[in-house]
């Protein structure tokens, strides 16, 4: 991977700067019309279509491409795989960015979001599969930060503490996998109440195992893509552990990914045919459902196989981009596209600038906390301080 | 070995994760909610509608609502299809007579008060509530915004007031229940002059729907719907036109709406329950794994500086 010079990177980080804060600025000015307006404001959301980008892209996306932090702790802490270790700290840190972006996005999306902790405190409604989903994505965002706090803590120095987290490390790490487990698959369950709205192809009574399946899969993908990304913005603040182990942790997960790929290719493939839904592929939707599972799924699960077959971590990063697509493409076909298929044109959903502005706002605000933890936090490399831990 | 263990214990999980999930809960129990006894229902001859939208104007009263910006004695209103709104909790709408020409078919459309409403069942904290009398009710005083129930409902009901800052709010029918409690018959019911619509309890209805079928075979399509869609709903529908043509879900199913997410819910315990002694039981063979490789390790460096030593020809010990 190409190092960048420190001119360069000044020069980057400067345009970098610029476009952040045009993007912020732009946000904060929709914030403004978004809570003064109300959602008609800022939104094309009706009556028929009462979930958009907010929850398709920053909810659905949001939480699953948040999901390498679960993956990344539980290969290394509990299934042993130590040679992976640089890679738990980025990856919790953008797991615990993604989860608190996506309640972020939530304030903006509901109606009264000062009433978010109703569910919890005021009336459960258990019989909601929403209410599992938030009660789950409350408590993992909690434990996120506190696995993520250690790094917090070696940077402001609080040594007794950071000790008395990282012995909590095994515990945190399976009520992660379990909290995972819960709402990842649940945001796939919130489909299983409209057979009659979603696209018999999309919808099935497996589709919350096909979202915790692929949760796995962008969790994977995304520790890959990140990588790559810091190795060219960040990897002066890489020490030389990280950057030995960074090839092992892309041909390591490039592997793993293109397992699970074809395992979700294999449900995938037994779905339709428990609903025998083979005669669907016949029509226009059914020629979008083959680009989803041939192009985003199969495609990237044969192209894994070759990079790690070849040892090319080139190859492997360029697929972990198409697998990331894939499963943004999964979760826009079920929550938009495939969704109220069987209405006229006229009464479908198609974000409003406004809409797609807050969401290229709070991911921007996650670029911009990412680099300030990076560049302050140990996250890229040890703590010299605390090296005998690992 | 211990490689072929993990995955062994990774299919057992994966096994014990797919029976779990997505099963419809119908397969684990024999109970069935028919709705409470003598529960009230409202039973829409469409055969005996004629298009007057009196029953939108008593509705628009009864419940306060704001002035349309047509009346409601323009009929040329009719010519579009319209669907609930936040101001318009019943629309009535015209469709094309095949048998008759002349004389198109009216019907009515509001919220349907389904037995097992799958509002309620989506609602994360329980703003809505199937009454007694029949009537699912919305409490907007817990409510979130979160629009899951208009999502959920297969009738396409619930709207929200998306222009509202601070308090917005889901609106649908009450099936009048504040009326009702009262003793006082839904607005829509009183208003109609045609006798389209009737109130009573709900077997009632289903009786006098059968016994209409029977005097006038010719006159209606043999089949009530309401009485099992969705697991069945308050509002029940006779025609002389498939219900199909009148813009209405055929393909909806009997299976009401909480189980179809109950077999996922159920899965929750079971997660919480095994989860934990799976993943513990993987770290346990993974640090074992490790503690053996370490002996092993050892012993083998052990038994390499012994017969490093038994052979002092070797001048370089390696330390």
């Amino acid at each position: 991977m190409a190092q960048v010079t420190t001119a360069e990177r000044k020069s980057i980080f400067s345009l970098f700067n610029l476009i952040a804060l045009i993007v912020l600025g732009v946000g904060v000015y929709i914030t403004y019309l978004r809570f003064t307006g109300g959602l008609a404001a800022v939104t094309n959301l009706s009556d028929y279509n009462p979930w958009g980008i907010w929850i398709s892209f920053d909810l659905l996306c949001g939480v699953a491409l948040a999901a390498g932090g679960y993956v990344t702790s539980s290969a290394v802490y509990l299934f042993g795989m130590k040679k992976y270790h640089s890679a738990v700290r980025p990856a919790i840190l953008t797991g615990f960015l993604g989860y608190a972006l996506v309640v972020l996005a939530l304030q903006y999306d509901v109606g009264r979001p000062w009433r978010l902790p109703y569910p919890l405190f005021v009336q459960q409604g258990t019989t909601s599969v929403l209410f599992e989903v938030g009660l789950c994505v409350a408590t993992y965002l909690t434990v996120l930060f506190v696995e993520f706090s250690p790094a917090a803590m070696e940077w402001l120095g609080l040594k007794r503490a950071r000790n008395l987290v990282v012995k909590l490390t095994i515990l945190l790490t399976i009520f992660g996998v379990v909290l995972s487990t819960m709402h990842q698959s649940s945001l796939g369950a919130l489909f299983l109440i409209v057979p009659s709205k979603l696209h018999p192809l999309w919808y099935s009574s497996y589709i919350p195992i096909y979202f915790f399946v692929t949760s796995i899969i962008a969790g994977l993908s995304m520790v890959i893509f990140e990588s790559t990304l810091s190795h060219r913005f960040f990897a002066f603040k890489m020490d030389e552990t990280h950057l030995k182990e960074a090839n092992g942790v892309t041909l390591g997960f490039g592997k793993a990914a293109s397992y699970v790929l074809a395992g979700y290719f294999a449900i995938k493939v037994l779905g339709i045919s428990s609903g025998n839904q083979w005669h669907y592929l016949k029509t226009g939707y059914g020629t979008w459902y083959l680009v989803e599972l041939l192009g985003f799924v199969a495609l990237p699960s044969l192209l894994y196989a070759i990079g790690v077959r070849v040892k090319s971590p080139t190859l492997i990063k360029w697929t972990s981009v198409l697998a990331v697509m894939g499963v943004i493409l999964n979760r826009f076909n079920v929550c938009l596209i495939a969704f109220n298929w069987q209405l006229p044109a006229s009464e479908r959903y198609f974000p409003h600038w406004m809409e797609i502005g807050i969401s290229v706002f709070i991911v921007m605000i996650g670029l911009v906390l990412y680099r300030f933890i990076v560049t302050r936090m140990p996250i890229l490399y040890e703590h010299p301080d605390y090296k005998d831990a690992h | 070995m211990s490689i072929s263990r993990r995955k062994f214990l990774g299919w057992v999980g994966a096994a014990g994760l797919s029976t779990t999930i997505g099963k419809p809960a119908a397969a684990a129990t024999n109970k069935q909610f028919t709705g409470y006894p003598k529960s009230f229902a409202i039973l829409h001859d469409i055969t005996l509608c004629v298009g007057c939208r009196s029953c939108e104007a008593a509705c628009n009263k009864v419940n306060e609502l704001p002035k349309p910006d047509k009346p409601f004695t323009d009929l040329s209103v009719l010519e579009t299809k319209r669907r609930t709104t936040t101001k318009t909790f019943t629309v009535v709408n015209k469709y094309d007579n095949p048998k008759y020409p002349k004389s198109p078919v009216f019907y009515k459309k509001q919220c349907n008060h389904c037995l097992e409403p799958a509002c309620a069942s989506a609602c994360f904290v329980r703003a809505f509530t199937k009454t007694k009398t029949g009537a699912v009710t919305y409490d907007s005083s817990v409510c979130v915004g979160c629009r899951y129930c208009i999502i959920a409902c297969p009738f396409e009901i619930p709207t929200y007031e998306y222009d509202q800052v601070l308090t917005p709010r889901i609106r649908k029918c009450t099936m009048c229940y504040p009326r009702v409690t009262e003793g006082l018959l839904p607005g829509c019911v009183e208003a109609c002059p045609m006798e389209a619509l009737s109130f009573g309890k709900r077997e009632d209805m289903i009786k006098i729907a059968q016994e209409r079928f029977r005097k006038y075979p010719n006159r209606y399509v043999n089949y009530i719907y309401g009485e099992h869609e969705m697991g069945g709903t308050s509002w029940l529908y006779i025609s002389g036109t498939p219900f199909k043509e009148l813009g209405m879900r055929e393909d909806l199913g009997n299976t009401p709406a909480p189980q179809l997410t109950a077999g996922a819910l159920s899965s929750v315990p079971m997660i919480v329950g095994l989860w934990p002694v799976l993943l513990a039981g993987i770290y346990a063979v993974s640090k074992r794994k490790e503690k053996i490789a370490q002996t092993e390790q050892e012993q083998a460096v052990a038994s390499a500086l012994v017969t490093d030593r038994s052979e002092p020809s070797q001048p370089e010990e390696e330390s």
